[in-house]
C-alpha cells in the first residue's frame, strides 16, 4: 500500500460516491456471487439452447434480470436464483418466438445443475489465481497478449505500448478492448479446469 | 423481457463499448467530461451495467499479473496517466498479494501486506492509495493487504475509525478476532479490547458476520448502530449523532463524557496514558461525570472528580489514586 493523498481523481471506479448503498451492494454481490455462477450457467445455456450462438446474449439477458432483481432485493442464496431466472427466460423465449429447445422444459429440472452444491472452495481459488491468470493470458491471441502484458505487467501507457509495438495508438486500443472481453470470457465462461490448461 | 424481441440483440454491442470505456479509464487520461459521459452509458441501462461490471471484475482479477514482473519499477517511472490510473483506486500495480486462507481469517504476509501500529496515547491518519482513510486511535496496531479484489485490514488490537472509498469489485473487509466487518460506502469505527468488540456506524452500510458459532449474527449495520460482540455474544444497541460524536471526540485528542461514570472514565483515558487513573472506591466509581478533557492529561479527570464530589486523589507518579 502506498500512502498516498487522495487526489479525488478516479479513473477506476466509476461509481458515484454519493451512489444509493442498495446500488453499489447490488454491484457488490453481483461481482462476488453471481460472476463466480457463469460457468455453470453457460454450460446449462447451451445445454438447454439449440443455437451456440445465442449463449452469450442469453447469459447477459439473465445477467440483466438478476441484477435488476437485485437492485430492489439481493436474493439468498444466488445459485438457485441465477437459474431460476435463466429457466423463465428459456421459458418465456420459447413461448414467445415458438422455439423448441434441445431438451424440453421438464428435462430442464433434472439437468445436472445442483443448485445447492457447496461452491468452490474460495483458499483454493484465491492460491490458485495467479497461475489462472497466466494461462488464461497464454490464450490470448499474440498481439493482443503483447499489448496486455505491457499494460498490465509492464504498466505501459497506451501511446507507449503502441511504439514498443510499432503499431497505432487505435490499434493498441482494439487489442486491449478485445483482450479485456477475451480474458473475461476465460475468467468467467469457460470451467475451472480448462482455464489452467497452458 | 424488456423491448421484447430486439433485447437478446444488444449484450455483444454493450460488451464491445463497455470495454472501450474500461480501455479509456485505464489507459488513457480520464477527464471529468469522459466520465460524465461514461456514467450517462452506464446509466442508460442495466444490459450496460452489468457488461461493465463484467469486464471490469475480470480486468482487476488480472491487475495481479503484475506479479510476473521481472523487475520491479519505481513509482517515479511509472507514467503519468497510469500512476492517475493507480490513484483513482486500482491497487498499485507492484503490489501483488495472493491472499489465502482468507476464510480462516489467516492472512499470509505477502509483498502487499503493510503493518500500522501507534503507541500509547498517538494517533495516526493513515491516507490510503485508493482514497480511503484510516485514522488509529492510541495503542492499535493494524495490518493491511490490499489486493486486486479485495482489500483487507487485519485489527490486531485497539480502535480504528475506516472512511472507505467504496468499490463494488474490491470490497474493503476489516478482520477483527473471528467477526469480519465488509464496507458497503461507509463510515465505521471499530474498537477492539481483547475478545470484546465494538463496531459503530457512522454512514453507509456494514456488513458485520460474526464468529462461526454466534446464531445470532447481525447482519447490516446501518448508522447508528452499534454492535457490541464478545467471545460468546452480540448485542445491537442504537446510538444517537451525538453519542457517535463523543465515541469519535478522540480524532480531535479529547473525550467527551456525558453521563459517564467515573470508572468507565478511567478505563477510557487509562487507554491512552502510561499513568493510570484508580479507583479505589467502588461508591466513587460509580459517581456520573460530564466534560470534555484532553486524552493525555489523567490529572483534569482527577481533579473534575475532586471538585465535584469532593474525592480525595492521590499522586503517586505512575497512577492517579481516587478515593473518599
Amino acid at each position: 500500500m502506498v500512502d498516498t493523498p487522495q487526489t479525488g481523481h478516479d479513473a477506476a471506479n466509476p461509481r458515484h460516491p454519493d451512489a444509493d448503498p442498495a446500488l453499489l451492494e447490488a454491484r457488490a454481490w453481483f461481482v462476488r456471487e453471481v460472476l463466480p455462477l457463469e460457468s455453470v450457467l453457460v454450460q446449462f445455456l447451451h445445454h438447454s439452447w439449440r443455437n451456440p450462438n445465442d449463449i452469450a446474449d442469453l447469459r447477459q439477458e439473465v445477467y440483466v434480470r438478476v441484477y435488476e432483481a437485485a437492485r430492489k432485493q439481493i436474493p439468498h442464496p444466488a445459485k438457485p436464483f441465477v437459474f431460476a431466472i435463466a429457466r423463465n427466460l428459456l421459458i418465456d423465449l420459447i413461448r414467445r418466438e415458438h422455439i423448441i429447445p434441445i431438451g424440453a422444459a421438464s428435462d430442464w429440472e433434472t439437468l445436472n445443475v445442483t443448485t445447492d452444491e457447496p461452491g468452490p472452495d474460495r483458499n483454493v481459488i484465491a492460491r490458485d489465481e495467479l497461475g489462472r491468470l497466466q494461462a488464461a493470458l497464454d490464450r490470448l491471441p499474440p498481439r493482443c497478449r503483447e499489448a496486455v502484458i505491457l499494460g498490465r505487467i509492464e504498466t505501459l501507457s497506451r501511446r507507449e505500448i503502441a511504439r514498443r509495438m510499432g503499431v497505432s495508438e487505435a490499434t493498441v486500443t482494439e487489442h486491449l478492448t478485445k483482450g479485456m472481453r477475451a480474458l473475461a470470457n476465460i475468467l468467467y465462461s469457460e470451467p475451472a479446469d480448462l482455464r489452467r490448461k497452458p | 423481457m424488456r423491448g421484447e424481441e430486439t433485447a437478446l440483440m444488444q449484450a455483444t454491442a454493450a460488451e464491445q463499448i463497455a470495454s472501450g470505456w474500461l480501455e479509456r479509464q485505464h489507459f488513457s487520461v480520464w477527464s471529468n467530461e469522459d466520465r460524465a459521459a461514461f456514467e450517462a452509458w452506464l446509466s442508460q441501462s442495466p444490459s450496460h451495467e452489468v457488461a461493465y461490471l463484467r469486464l471490469e471484475a475480470a480486468w482487476s482479477r488480472t491487475e495481479r499479473l503484475a506479479a510476473l514482473r521481472t523487475s520491479v519499477p519505481e513509482h517515479a517511472d511509472i507514467p503519468t496517466m497510469q500512476r492517475q490510473a493507480m490513484l483513482g483506486g486500482l491497487v498499485a500495480a507492484f503490489i501483488a498479494v495472493i491472499l489465502v486462507g482468507l476464510g480462516a481469517g489467516i492472512l499470509l504476509s505477502g509483498p502487499g501486506e503493510k503493518t500500522y501500529a501507534t503507541a500509547l496515547g498517538a494517533r495516526q491518519i493513515i491516507h490510503l492509495a485508493d482514497g480511503s482513510q484510516i485514522d488509529l486511535n492510541t495503542d492499535t496496531v493494524l495490518h493491511t493487504t490490499f489486493g486486486a479484489h479485495q482489500r483487507i485490514v487485519v485489527l490486531e488490537k485497539g480502535e480504528a475509525y475506516f472512511q472507505v472509498k467504496h468499490d463494488a469489485s474490491r470490497p474493503f473487509t476489516v478482520i477483527a478476532g473471528s467477526h469480519r466487518m465488509t464496507d458497503l460506502g461507509t463510515k465505521f469505527l471499530v474498537h477492539r479490547a481483547d475478545a470484546n468488540l465494538e463496531v459503530a456506524v457512522v454512514e453507509g452500510l456494514v456488513r458485520f458476520e460474526a464468529a462461526d458459532g454466534l446464531d445470532k449474527s447481525p447482519g447490516m449495520l446501518r448508522p447508528g448502530d452499534t454492535a457490541v460482540a464478545t467471545a460468546n455474544s452480540i448485542l445491537i444497541v442504537r446510538k444517537s449523532t451525538t453519542q457517535l460524536a463523543n465515541e469519535l471526540s478522540w480524532r480531535k485528542g479529547v473525550l467527551v463524557f456525558d453521563h459517564t461514570t467515573l470508572a468507565e472514565a478511567a478505563d477510557q483515558i487509562n487507554r491512552y496514558n502510561g499513568k493510570k487513573l484508580i479507583i479505589a472506591d467502588a461508591d466513587a466509581g460509580r459517581l456520573m461525570i460530564g466534560g470534555t478533557f484532553p486524552v493525555n492529561n489523567v490529572k483534569a479527570i482527577a481533579e473534575a472528580a475532586q471538585d465535584s464530589f469532593g474525592l480525595r486523589i492521590e499522586n503517586r507518579g505512575d497512577e492517579i489514586v481516587i478515593s473518599r
